[in-house]
This record gives structure tokens, C-alpha cells and sequence, in this order.
């Protein structure tokens, strides 16, 4: 009993860890744009595929395919920000719902043409399947190693937010846009970097878990009301809460499934509606 | 901003609303092979009507509108499939259930914002969804709903395989619902509802309840998402799950916004753009037809956000060289 629970607690983890990773990026967007971007799934399948096809077309060793998958990532964001997004920062919420969708549908439908309807077969490699036992608990390597490489990123993050001049002038244009506007800090610059290293973050993690999350063309919609749900319970202001609800939300997810399969994922949506009534302004509120 | 509103006066949109029902209503002549893709169209049109109530005229963004759909679609198939077979009490029933639906969630739709309605309205809907697949009892889960028999339409009128009977129920519901709505929409409570949309601090300044208000056109719109639900499961004689999927509730709103919001035949003009496209370039590629669909939102977005109908009366206006006024 003890045993399974904490294999569960370890599963949940490593899949919250994911899922931090695909939506922090999307904190970004919500809380220094006010940006309702339900596209931002679309970047972690991107993540997905192009790990597919440097593993299996191109022959990339694992550990240099993580980096290709960001950088390819965040170029993808950065041209959707260019040419899209931009466009859209002043426009109402249901302007950019649409946009964002159609995005998506078009995310979709090239995903299917380029790689067919069906989840995409992806082997964990070598070095990093199998299971190991830890005081009779099994824990699957392969998770070991993505709460190993979350942990990693959000030490990363959280220094290069808290220490570097770059990270200051994020939190000065999440604060109060204006006023870090009127002290010479290019808000537009810095959001279009944040974006960018948002959206390369979601590939990485999209790419990661391939073998988690599984990949298929309808992943965006599939996951986006996990990603709007760390969000709304995380908040915007720092990188613990987004940590925190992604976390708990992976948690909550793989016990439920775990242990009540039968009302599967009703657990996350009921918890949501729940939650947004109890806060109905939204956790993310910035005004 | 209020869109251009063509039908502020109802005198002057008159004709051309005559000459539209006139239309649908030589549709048996007019398309006769094609009355049951017609049929639907009205259906998707009149769901897209009630989507209007809630985004164009509440200004609730809502993504899970298919939840109503699905509730009323069920209802009808569940009772025609318990031998009672008479349609019209189907659509009661359809509308009953859809309103108890629509009315104890609006509670929760209505506070908040627009990204806090998103996500509760978006919530509703999966959870209807899954409902619908952790029922298999009721709602025959994955297979759908089969073995429904209707009884003909006012004992007279069965359900063929043309469709004829179809698309006349169809279109005779659509029009009075369409009616009563036209009704509605033009009367203080919708102008309320309009002023709500653009100023709800306002319009609560000057007394208006405006929760009530919202509670009072969402829970309607529900009622008619529940009746349109119940004439697509009568029509068909099949409820799938696809009736309350999320696709459902995003393909409404971009019928409307096709169409053209708040101004109430939108929903029915771009429902049969919608479907006319679908019908003719998913036969080509369904997948293609997905990307251009993306595509298509994206332009209407950038290009121009009132749609086909304010397009086309903007146009009209130009030609006209009438002075509009502002707008």
C-alpha cells in the first residue's frame, strides 16, 4: 500500500515536472501580455516531433537532441510572436482565443500530414530505461531522470530570473509594464525573449515526454486545460507557484487515474471548476 | 463597440428576412437531394443562435457551449429510445434538461472574467464529455446512442430517408425559435444584455441586475442549445459522444464569427458557410480542411472580426453611398 502510493507520488511528480516545464512558459504570456494563448501546447508537440525525427531521421545522440529541440522551439515562437502574436496584444480576449485556436487547428492538421493520426512509438533510450529499486519502491529511471532534468531547469531559471540583469527587467515588466517601460526597459524585448524561451521550454518538455504524455497531433488540445490550470492555481508572480500547482495538479492526475480509473479524468476537471469558483477573479489576476 | 447593427430598425431588415425564410422554405425544390445536409445546417444554425445569446449579446467567451448540445441530445435519445417516440415532447424534455443544465452552471459562469468563464465553461464540457463516456448505460458510451424510433411529426409526418420530414421539423422549429429570439433580442432585456456586454460597470451603475441578467440569457441559451441538440438526435436517430466534444463547442463559435456576432443571423449564415465548405472540402481532405479552418480564424481575426454578414453590408453601404453615420 505503502509502496504503491509512493511509486504513484514519484510517477505524479515526474509528470508534474513536465508539465511545469510545458507551461511556464504560458505563465509568462497570461501574466505580463494578459495573453490568452491556448496555442502554447502547440510548441510542446513541436518539441515532440522534432525529438522524434532527430532520434530516428537524423541520428542525433539523445543529449545533443535536447538543446536542438529548444532552440528549434523557441525560433518557432519567435517567429509566431513576430508574426502573429504581436498583433494581437491589444486585441480583446475572444480575438485572441480564435487566433490562438486557429493556430492550434493548423498545429493539428500539420502535425497529422507530416506524421499520420497515430501516437508516435518512441523508445525511452537504453541508458535510461529500466527500473530501480529504492527501499522496495520500483522507480522507473527514465522518470528519475526527467524530475532530475526539472529540477536542473528550475534552478537554472530561478537564477537567471533572481540574479542576471535580464531576469530583473522580467520581473519589473511582469510587475508594472509601464514603469519599467518608463525606466528604459524595452518591455517588447523582453517579452519577445520570455517568449521565446517559453516556448523553447515547452518543446523541451514536449520532448521529454513523448514517452509520458504520449504525442499525437491532438496533444495541444488534449493538455491545454492542464496547462491553463497550472496557471490559474500558480500564479504569474514567481516560478514556485507555477512549480507548485504543476507539481500537485501531476500529483492529484496519476493518483487518480492510479486509484479511481473509473471517473479518470473527471478528478482535474471537477478540481478546476472548483477552484475558479472559490477564486472566480482567477488566480492570475494582475490588475 | 457595438458591431453595425442592421437590424436595429426591424422595419428595414424586413425584406430581407422574408426572402431568407422564403428560401430555406423552397429549400424542398430548391435542393432537394440535399435536405439532409440542409437540415443539419439549420441545426448548427440554430445552435450558433444560441451561442450568439451568450457571446454576442452577453459577451460571456464561453468553450463549452457543445455541454447544452449534448445534454438536450441525450435527453431526446434517451426518451425516444424508452419508446416514447413523439418528438415534439422530445424537444420539451431536450429543453427542460438543457435549462436546469444551463441554469444551475451559469452560477458559475457568470463571475469572473474573461479567462476565469474560458476555462469554467471549457471545464463543463469535458466533464459532460466524460460523463457521457462513464455512462455507457444511459448514454450507450462509445458507440452511441442506437435503436431511437420516432413516431411521425404531428402523427402525420414520418421520418423518410430523404429527409423530407427532416428538414421540414428542422426548419419549422429553427423559424419559430428564431422568431421568439428576434422577439427577445430587440426587446429592453436584450438591450440590457448589449449594455452588459459593453459596460457591465456601467449598466450596474444604473441599476441593472446584472448577474440576473447573464443568468437569464445563459440559462436561455442553453434551452435552445438543448432543443437544437434534440432535433440533430431526432433527425439522425443517433446520439454519439461527439455531441458534447470540444470540437462541437469550437465549431460553433467559429460558425458564428463566420457569420458575424449580435446580430442574430450570423449564426444561421455562417453555419451554412461552414458546413457548405465542410461538406465540399473535407470530400477533397479532412485534414486539409482542418488547416484551412486554422487559417481561415487567423484571417478573420486580422481582417475583419464582423464576418460574412457585416461584410456584406458594409459592402451593400458602399454601393449604396448612403451616409452610415458612425459605426
Amino acid at each position: 500500500m505503502l509502496t504503491s502510493f509512493l511509486g504513484v507520488l514519484f510517477d505524479g511528480l515526474a509528470y508534474g515536472m513536465l508539465l511545469f516545464l510545458i507551461s511556464v512558459g504560458l505563465s509568462v504570456t497570461l501574466g505580463l501580455m494578459n495573453f490568452i494563448n491556448l496555442a502554447h501546447g502547440a510548441f510542446g508537440m513541436l518539441g515532440g516531433y522534432v525529438c522524434v525525427l532527430a532520434l530516428q531521421s537524423w541520428g542525433l545522440p539523445y543529449f545533443v537532441m535536447l538543446p536542438a529541440v529548444f532552440v528549434i522551439s523557441a525560433l518557432a515562437g519567435l517567429v509566431c510572436e513576430r508574426v502573429l502574436y504581436r498583433h494581437l496584444y491589444r486585441r480583446s480576449h475572444l480575438d485572441q482565443v480564435l487566433a490562438t485556436i486557429g493556430l492550434t487547428f493548423m498545429s493539428i492538421a500539420a502535425a497529422t500530414y507530416f506524421f499520420g493520426p497515430l501516437q508516435q512509438p518512441l523508445q525511452v533510450p537504453k541508458f535510461l530505461s529500466g527500473q530501480v529499486s529504492v527501499l522496495g519502491v520500483d522507480l522507473n529511471i527514465y522518470r528519475g531522470f526527467l524530475l532530475a532534468v526539472g529540477v536542473a531547469l528550475t534552478i537554472v531559471l530561478t537564477l537567471a530570473l533572481e540574479k542576471t540583469r535580464f531576469g530583473a527587467s522580467v520581473r519589473a515588466s511582469v510587475d508594472k509594464p509601464r514603469v519599467a517601460e518608463g525606466l528604459g526597459i524595452r518591455v517588447g524585448l523582453v517579452f519577445q525573449i520570455t517568449f521565446a524561451v517559453g516556448c523553447g521550454l515547452a518543446g523541451l518538455g514536449g520532448a521529454l515526454g513523448v514517452q509520458v504524455l504520449g504525442l499525437d497531433p491532438v496533444f495541444p488540445l488534449k493538455f491545454i486545460v492542464y496547462f491553463l490550470l497550472v496557471v490559474a492555481v500558480g500564479g504569474t508572480s514567481s516560478l514556485k507557484g507555477p512549480l507548485y500547482a504543476a507539481l500537485l495538479l501531476g500529483v492529484i492526475d496519476v493518483a487518480g487515474k492510479y486509484y479511481v480509473p473509473q471517473i479518470g479524468a473527471f478528478i482535474i476537471y471537477a478540481m478546476m471548476i472548483v477552484l475558479l469558483v472559490i477564486r472566480p477573479h482567477g488566480l492570475v489576476s494582475r490588475q | 463597440m457595438s458591431p453595425p447593427f442592421p437590424f436595429r430598425s426591424p422595419v428595414r431588415s424586413r425584406v430581407a428576412e422574408i426572402v431568407l425564410w422564403l428560401v430555406l422554405a423552397a429549400g424542398f425544390w430548391l435542393w432537394p437531394a440535399y435536405l439532409a445536409l440542409w437540415s443539419q445546417i439549420l441545426i448548427a444554425g440554430l445552435f450558433a443562435l444560441s451561442y450568439d445569446l451568450v457571446l454576442g449579446y452577453a459577451g460571456i467567451v464561453s468553450l463549452g457551449h457543445a455541454a447544452y448540445f449534448g445534454v438536450g441530445a441525450y435527453a431526446a435519445g434517451v426518451l425516444s429510445r424508452h419508446g416514447w417516440g413523439e418528438p415534439f415532447s422530445g424537444l420539451l424534455l431536450a429543453a427542460f434538461c438543457a435549462g436546469v443544465t444551463g441554469f444551475l452552471t451559469s452560477f458559475l459562469v457568470v463571475r469572473g472574467r474573461d479567462l476565469t468563464r474560458l476555462m469554467v465553461t471549457t471545464g463543463i464540457g469535458l466533464l459532460l464529455y466524460e460523463l457521457a463516456n462513464r455512462l455507457p448505460d444511459i448514454t450507450g458510451g462509445n458507440d452511441g446512442l442506437i435503436g431511437m424510433e420516432m413516431s411521425p411529426v404531428l402523427g402525420v409526418f414520418r421520418f423518410d430517408m430523404y429527409g423530407r420530414t427532416a428538414y421540414g421539423y428542422s426548419l419549422a422549429v429553427t423559424f419559430v425559435l428564431f422568431l421568439l429570439m428576434r422577439r427577445l433580442v430587440h426587446s429592453p432585456f436584450g438591450l440590457s444584455l448589449r449594455g452588459i456586454r459593453d459596460n457591465p460597470g456601467r449598466m450596474l451603475a444604473l441599476g441593472y441586475p446584472v448577474h440576473r441578467r447573464l443568468i437569464a440569457a445563459y440559462t436561455l441559451a442553453a434551452v435552445y442549445a438543448g432543443v437544437a441538440g434534440a432535433l440533430l438526435a431526432q433527425t439522425t436517430q443517433f446520439v454519439g459522444t461527439d455531441v458534447l466534444s470540444f470540437n462541437r463547442s469550437a465549431e460553433v463559435m467559429v460558425m458564428l464569427i463566420v457569420g458575424g456576432t449580435g446580430m442574430l443571423y450570423g449564426g444561421l449564415v455562417g453555419a451554412a458557410v461552414f458546413m457548405l465548405a465542410h461538406h465540399y472540402l473535407s470530400d477533397l481532405n479532412a485534414v486539409y480542411w482542418q488547416f484551412w479552418l486554422g487559417a481561415f480564424l487567423i484571417a478573420i481575426v486580422m481582417f475583419g472580426r464582423d464576418g460574412v454578414l457585416g461584410a456584406s453590408l458594409r459592402l451593400s453601404r458602399a454601393f449604396s453611398r448612403r451616409p452610415t453615420g458612425s459605426s
